[in-house]
């Protein structure tokens, strides 16, 4: 039988059966939907967070001391202090492959202005801060070299300072006291809100490094350093860059671990992107596994759908059906069941992302997941219809056609 | 049998035996069958179940093979074929008729008769309408083309299955008790109808336990264990539609 005859009667078939139809569907219609609200949401997540590092810039290099052992004892590195001044300077000196480089200091506390305080963190930061973090002033100036070299009280803020301090009203030229010590404030920060874990990033002062060194902490190390590659391509090169020069700055033989610990904003996003696709990959399988068991409702519903035929099976094969005639005649019927099935699950699983949408999950479908849903649902078909097909065309016609 | 010898022969089978398996027992349902059907004979082929009545009925109609013997079928040799073969020979050689009209629920009679074609590439949709159309006037049943099998009676069920068995132009029709389900005078309605197909030249087997229908047949073989008992020509075939006219008039008609 040719395959316009055969969809006709496969046709015939499932209209005949219409209901029963719909609900063996309704299994592939419920998985596929599943299937693609979760990658699609997945999906989107992933861009979400991928977006949101890259507006922090994608070539951050963080240097941090790590590793260091005292008589076999691993330290906790935010206690460590072997960042030093000359790091800084070899750095600064020897470096091909970064572009920006800024010693950090913090200092977390109380910060007040006339009768209005905030509990905020003082960054203590050389002059490339805002071009390694992608930032500009809205207002004001930011300090200057001479700033660094006197340790000067100097200071811009954030967003959030100006509304918590000052109402919203402008604060240069003001001054703020931070552990007791007067700031003037000479610049406000451009606003970026919150970053996708919640960090509310205009809550910060930025003034220079030497200043909180001396004056507030009273320290000579750092407690980061944060560089830029010249590129997010170069990364590894600076990163490399940076371990020899650290290396040989702190006289670390061949051999022994590193003090320090360098990380990149790009090692970060693959993070987060392996994470998230990991999260995905759970959610899919797990919106596979009902895919899997309407598959194993459709085989259930064309095995009756073969008994309940026997007859008409034993009559098509007198008349002159061959095995193979018959074992097509169901493997479509349970394809079409199949892929109607897929095609409705799809409408609705881009109605879902839609609804994703208008609540605010990030919720992207990707193409090539409608091609493996018509993929998966094709091979539903198939695999759970062939055994039934089978099992039509292998009836002796003698006995199909007497079978009541 | 000197008249016979000129025509063609349709149905040849040379000692053909079937066994089966039951268990460790081998049952011989045919033990030797031999006999030509020629072109334009209506046989009917008799015995008491266990006869191997049907056993030789699905040997005829190409559904089994024989274990031993050859069953040649319009010039074809039958027990060497496969099975898609053997269905492909039904196809083109062979119109059933089942004592059950096992037509197609919920489907018209249009379609049912023109289910053998579906199977046929040589057919396109308008070529199987047009012939099954041509099948049910020959039946009789030109004004109920589009009624659905559950819309019908018995005998016009029965009639549409005749139809189905016509419309590939078969070598022989094999009718399977094909009154078996009916009244009398449904049956001999029938009969009329098949006698009328033996009048326009066509080769019918008549498998039945029913006496009564070697009557108004040319030939009637005879079974008894798996045997031929008696193969006699009917010299004095007796028309069905006589018999119907003489039948009491129905109530219900």
């Amino acid at each position: 039988m040719n395959f316009i005859n055969l969809f006709k009667v496969a046709m015939t078939a499932i209209a005949s059966n219409a209901f029963r139809s719909f609900l063996s569907m309704l299994g592939i219609i419920i998985g596929v939907a599943a299937v693609i609200i979760m990658m699609a949401i997945g999906q989107g997540s992933k861009e979400s967070i991928r977006g949101e590092i890259a507006k922090m810039g994608t070539n951050i290099i963080t240097i941090r001391p790590g590793a260091e052992r005292r008589g076999g004892v691993r330290l906790d590195p935010s206690s460590m202090q072997t960042l030093k001044m000359e790091d800084y300077e070899s750095i600064l000196k020897n470096k091909k492959y970064v572009t920006y480089v800024s010693p950090e200091v913090t200092a977390s506390g109380q910060c007040i202005y006339g009768a209005n305080n905030t509990s905020t963190t003082i960054y203590g930061e050389s002059l490339d801060y805002l071009s390694i973090r992608l930032w500009s002033l809205d207002d004001g100036d930011f300090f200057t070299e001479e700033d660094i070299k006197k340790g000067a009280k100097v200071c811009v803020v954030g967003a959030t300072i100006v509304k918590e301090l000052f109402n919203g009203s402008n604060p240069i030229g003001k001054n703020i006291r931070f552990k007791s010590i007067p700031f003037k404030v000479i610049g406000v920060l451009r606003s970026k809100g919150e970053n996708s874990w919640g960090m509310d990033q205009d809550n910060v002062i930025v003034t220079p490094y030497t200043t909180v060194m001396k004056r507030l902490n009273a320290q000579t190390y750092f407690n980061t350093i944060t560089c830029s590659a010249i590129t997010e391509e170069m990364t590894d090169n600076a990163i490399n860059e940076l371990t020899d020069i650290l290396r040989e700055s702190h006289n670390i033989k061949d051999g022994a671990e590193d003090d320090f610990r360098i990380s990149s904003q790009a090692e970060m996003m693959d993070t987060m992107s392996t994470t998230m696709d990991t999260i995905t990959v759970i959610l899919v399988v797990a919106a596979a596994f009902s895919l899997l068991v309407a598959g194993i409702g459709i085989m259930n519903i064309m095995l009756v759908s073969v008994t309940e035929r026997t007859k008409e099976i034993g009559l098509r094969m007198s008349v002159g059906a061959r095995g193979i005639d018959i074992s097509n005649q169901f493997l479509i019927e349970s394809i079409m069941i199949s892929l109607t099935g897929g095609l409705l699950g799809i409408i609705l699983g881009w109605l879902g992302t839609l609804a994703c949408h208008a609540v605010g999950l990030p919720a992207i479908i990707p193409l090539w997941s409608i091609f493996v849903s018509f993929a998966v649902c094709t091979i539903i078909g198939v695999g759970f219809g062939y055994f039934p097909a089978k099992k039509a065309a292998s009836l002796d016609p003698i006995e199909a056609i007497r079978y009541e | 049998m000197n008249s016979e010898q000129n025509k063609k022969v349709v149905i040849e089978l040379q000692d053909v035996r079937r066994d089966f398996k039951v268990g460790e027992e081998v049952v011989h349902a045919l033990r030797g069958i031999s006999f030509r059907i020629y072109e334009g004979e209506f046989v009917t082929i008799m015995g008491t179940s266990g006869s191997g009545k049907s056993t030789l009925l699905n040997q005829l109609g190409c559904l089994d093979t024989p274990t031993k013997g050859e069953y040649i079928l319009d010039g074809v040799p039958v027990r060497t074929m496969s099975k898609s073969q053997r269905a492909k020979l039904r196809n083109r050689k062979i119109g059933f008729v089942f004592q059950n009209y096992n037509l197609l629920a919920k489907t018209t009679a249009v379609d049912n008769v023109a289910l053998p074609l579906m199977y046929n590439s040589k057919y396109n949709a308008r070529q199987r309408r047009e012939a099954a159309i041509e099948a049910l006037k020959a039946v009789g049943l030109g004004d109920r083309l589009e009624h659905k099998s559950n819309q019908m009676s018995g005998g016009q069920m029965q009639r549409v299955a005749i139809a189905r068995a016509l419309v590939n132009d078969p070598a022989v029709i094999l009718a399977d008790e094909a009154t078996g389900n009916l009244d009398t005078r449904t049956s001999f309605e029938m009969l009329v109808l098949f006698q009328k197909l033996h009048a326009e030249g066509r080769t019918i087997i008549f498998v039945t336990h029913n006496p009564e229908i070697a009557k108004y047949s040319s030939r009637n073989i005879m079974l008894r264990d798996g045997k031929i008992r008696e193969d006699v020509q009917n010299d004095n075939i007796q028309s069905a539609a006589e018999a119907l006219a003489a039948l009491p008039v129905n109530q219900d008609d």
